[in-house]
């Protein structure tokens, strides 16, 4: 065998592997997702949206509880977190654009999106469950907009710096002050993409369970009330199933079924958004 | 180039008020490390810190802590999942940006982006009813037939396999990091520019020569970036493994063994943590993993931001 | 028409960043009612010199202006002007069309509403004609509530004049307006221009010598943050007093 063939063999054989590494990734997809909608599907009934949860081991019930706290918690959330981030991204990309201090902040918000989720629910439990003295509805809304926050900084951040900057100039030719040149100029074209920022943020968090572990809890009741603990999906889905019976298993698919269906289609819903606008 | 115009008050209202907020990640950041601290102060002056660290003890009744055990199980199922998950994901990159036709470059760019955006507890809930039962039935005894008979290697693959083990959750934590690692390289690839590849096409390089002589050195700061900061989110992941973990404090070395992380820990202990101490050490291991998280991501925007400056120049 | 001196720079120096010297004593006036072109090589400081006469630099950090710019007898550059102000009176259209992400009528009505403007009726007539002033008034007159990105490139640009023009300013500072626009968009600006001359005073930096020709009654030359000569148009380009003017203007370097 010459050189040539060797070279040849070689090559086919490592795209041949790669080929293969991109076909499992796409075989987990469709393997978890199928599951995930398989097994889902069927588990969505009326009496899972409608009813609250009956008590342990008695059959029938739902997850109205969990839906309506997983909502609120996430609206408020997204409430709190959307404007800090936007906001801070704001500086970072218009009053501090190119100093150090916007670099600095800019790359601890990037550490920050990736902070052990967990670990937030740790701190937020520290400063708002435990002085308290019990789990509330409030500290997981906080919990999930701490983990939001850096992400939709740092995605407002990218995309008024993707305005051009001589519209900023022109505006200012006209004598705006800065802040009405951000506000009626910068914004407005960068709206699609700071839309797709809080979009895949709420995606993000909307699955969030670590962070809720141990500061909104769980409630087997419905409740609105955000001062006492309150249920959420992912929270149920944990304890459903890691429980011992068979219709909780069930519930738990149907609520993954909700979450998964919801989130994906919050993500789709963003790229198709940066697609059409940025085509 | 910061803006010094001559400000008007709602302006510098305005620009106040957006610096307060960028400062809020700052604070919280400083917020985490400091109340972690404070939380953890009982455990740190209780055991010490190179003694908690070193020590297997983990006794709830007696009230002894330490870290060994969650440290070993944190750090075993994430260089496992990165060991299965990085050439999975270079794979993955390297078809999607030399081999794949275009046509399929953007469903598996969304395929790999809907993975990411799968919520962990989805994955964990998978893996408990769906890949632990495949794991205990079909791959671990197979895996123990045949590997598990070579001296050395062999002691990995010992014991009865029950699909809730180390080997199970580092595949999981491996699938869900793959999409991470696979489109930062990705990213980095496209970064190489297009004459440098044609150059070497140009002088007979086949298309894995061009790969594995240009692409691959081209990028590779842009691919450790992605293991860093894989590494990162691995060590931090919680959910996907809290369900197939089953949370033993041991350490030891067959991966068919339950075994406990620092996030699988937190997860079931801490809403039962019932005395100060017990309370205190589940903080001090938050503490733990927060730290090394921290470094491992603040490295891996080290490689980013070094490879990002490499291909501006 | 009485020859007055609309605005007037005096021993004009400029500094970039604390310490780049990029504007010599410049001593130049743009006349009411004419159009007044800048033209040079590249990195001049023809540019600068405009960006001086609305204080665009002062966006930026450590810039620092030496001598005087006198407007209304004022001079521009003492601490105590109203910057803001002093843009609504001395507009400027840029080298690309900057229409704002906004409908057609909304970027028209931008500069009155920051002016405090918010009657319906008096916005649709000063829209109307600023539009009819920028000559666009027939093409967009049905779109008026369309994005601006939908107009084409010479659209663009005569819909960022009339921007500038609907807030009735005493200056318009153009940089380059047409160097990003195809020949018959570039004809119809500058015919444009001409036109404008009768309602405002136009300072025009570029970089085509043939424009500055065509279209100006004054021009200024300028070399490495000079101003070599300042003249009559018509007097520069036939017979120019200096070495270097004529060397430039027929074609000797630049």
């Amino acid at each position: 065998m010459n050189i040539d063939q060797k070279r040849r063999i070689e090559s086919i054989v490592a795209l041949t592997l790669s080929t293969l590494a991109a076909l499992s990734g796409m075989f987990w997809l469709v393997f978890i997702l199928g599951d995930v909608l398989v097994r889902g599907i069927g588990a969505l009934t009326p009496s899972l949206f409608l009813n609250d949860p009956t008590p342990a081991g008695v059959s029938g019930g739902g997850l109205r509880n969990a839906f309506v706290g997983q909502l609120m918690i996430t609206g408020v959330a997204t409430l709190i977190g959307v404007p800090i981030g936007i906001l801070g991204g704001t500086f970072l990309a218009e009053y501090a654009r190119g100093t150090k201090v916007a670099q600095a902040i800019s790359v601890l918000s990037d550490i920050m999106v990736s902070v052990p989720s967990i670990v937030v629910g740790t701190f937020i439990y520290a400063i708002m469950v435990k002085p308290v003295g019990h789990f509330n509805g409030w500290a997981g809304a906080v919990a999930l907009a701490v983990i939001m926050i850096p992400v939709v900084l740092r995605t407002t951040e990218d995309m008024l710096s993707l305005v051009p900057w001589t519209l900023r100039e022109a505006a200012f030719a006209l004598g705006a002050p800065y802040y009405k040149v951000i506000i009626q100029v910068v914004y407005r074209g960068a709206a699609t993409g700071i839309l797709t920022g809080i979009l895949l943020s709420i995606a993000r968090v909307a699955g969030e369970t670590a962070p809720l572990l141990f500061t909104s809890f769980n409630n087997s009741f419905m409740s609105t009330d955000m001062r006492g603990s309150m249920a959420s999906l992912t929270a149920s889905i944990f304890q459903y199933a890691m429980g011992p019976y068979d219709e909780w298993h069930i519930q738990a698919w149907g609520a993954s079924f909700v979450i998964t269906v919801f989130i994906l289609l919050i993500t789709i819903a963003g790229r198709l958004i940066i697609k059409w606008r940025y085509k | 180039m910061a803006i010094i115009e001559k400000r008007n008050s709602v302006d510098f209202a305005f620009s106040l008020i957006t610096a307060l907020a960028s400062g809020v990640v700052v604070l919280l950041i400083l917020g985490i490390l400091i109340v972690l601290v404070r939380e953890s102060w009982l455990a740190i002056s209780h055991f010490g810190v190179v003694k908690f660290i070193k020590s297997t003890d983990w006794d709830p009744v007696k009230e002894n802590f330490g870290a060994a055990t969650t440290i070993f199980g944190t750090f075993v199922s994430t260089v496992l999942a990165l060991f299965i998950a990085i050439p999975v994901a270079i794979g993955i990159a390297i078809f999607v940006t030399e081999i794949s036709p275009n046509f399929m470059k953007e469903p598996i760019g969304i395929a790999i982006e809907l993975l990411a955006a799968i919520p962990s507890i989805i994955y964990g809930m998978w893996g408990l009813f769906t890949l632990a039962p495949i794991m205990s039935k079909y791959i671990e005894p197979a895996l123990k037939a045949s590997i598990g008979a070579v001296p050395v290697v062999g002691i990995l693959f010992q014991g009865t396999p029950m699909g809730i083990d180390m080997l199970t959750a580092s595949v999981i934590l491996s699938i869900m990091i793959i999409p991470f690692t696979a489109s930062i390289s990705r990213d980095s690839f496209n970064l190489t520019p297009a004459v440098v590849k044609e150059s070497a096409y140009a002088i007979g390089a086949t298309k894995w020569e061009v790969v594995k002589n240009v692409v691959l050195p081209y990028s590779k700061l842009g691919i450790y970036g992605g293991i860093t900061l894989s590494l990162g989110r691995a060590l931090g992941e919680t959910m996907a493994v809290a369900f197939v973990l089953g949370n033993n404090h041991q350490i030891t070395t067959s991966l068919f063994n339950a075994a406990a992380t620092i996030t699988v820990t937190l997860a079931n202990e801490f809403t039962e943590a019932d005395k100060d101490l017990y309370l205190s050490s589940l903080f001090y291991l938050a503490l733990i993993l927060f730290i090394m998280s921290f470094i491992a991501l603040a490295l891996a925007k080290f490689f980013l931001l070094k490879a990002e400056r490499k291909t501006s120049r | 028409m009485a020859d007055i001196v609309e605005l007037q720079a005096k021993n004009l120096n400029f500094y970039y960043a604390g310490n780049v010297h990029s504007l010599k004593q410049i001593n130049v006036s743009a006349h009411r009612n004419t159009v007044t072109a800048l033209i040079g090589p590249s990195g001049c400081g023809k540019t600068t010199l405009l960006r001086c006469f609305n204080r665009m630099h002062d966006l930026y950090p450590k810039n620092r202006y030496e001598g005087e710019i006198l407007f209304e007898n004022n001079n521009i550059l003492s601490d105590g002007v109203d910057i803001i102000k002093l843009r609504s009176r001395i507009g400027m259209v840029f080298q690309k069309p900057t229409p704002f992400p906004m409908t057609i009528f909304d970027n028209i009505a931008y500069g009155l509403k920051l002016n405090g403007i918010s009657k319906r009726s008096e916005l649709s007539e000063r829209v109307e004609k600023a539009l009819k002033n920028a000559a666009l008034w027939d093409e967009v007159r049905d779109k008026l509530n369309v994005s601006a990105y939908d107009l084409s490139g010479g659209q663009q640009q005569r819909l960022v004049i009339a921007r500038a023009l609907a807030v009735e300013p005493d200056i318009l500072l153009f940089d380059e307006p047409t160097s990003a626009l195809d020949p018959i968009s570039t004809g119809k600006i500058e015919e444009l221009l001409v036109q404008l001359k009768n309602d405002v005073s136009i300072i025009i930096v570029t970089h085509n010598m043939q424009q500055a020709a065509r279209i100006s009654d004054w021009t200024g030359f300028m070399m490495l943050g000079e101003l070599i000569e300042y003249d009559k148009t018509d007097k520069m380009f036939t017979a120019p007093s200096e070495k270097l003017t004529e060397d430039y203007i027929t074609g000797r370097f630049g």
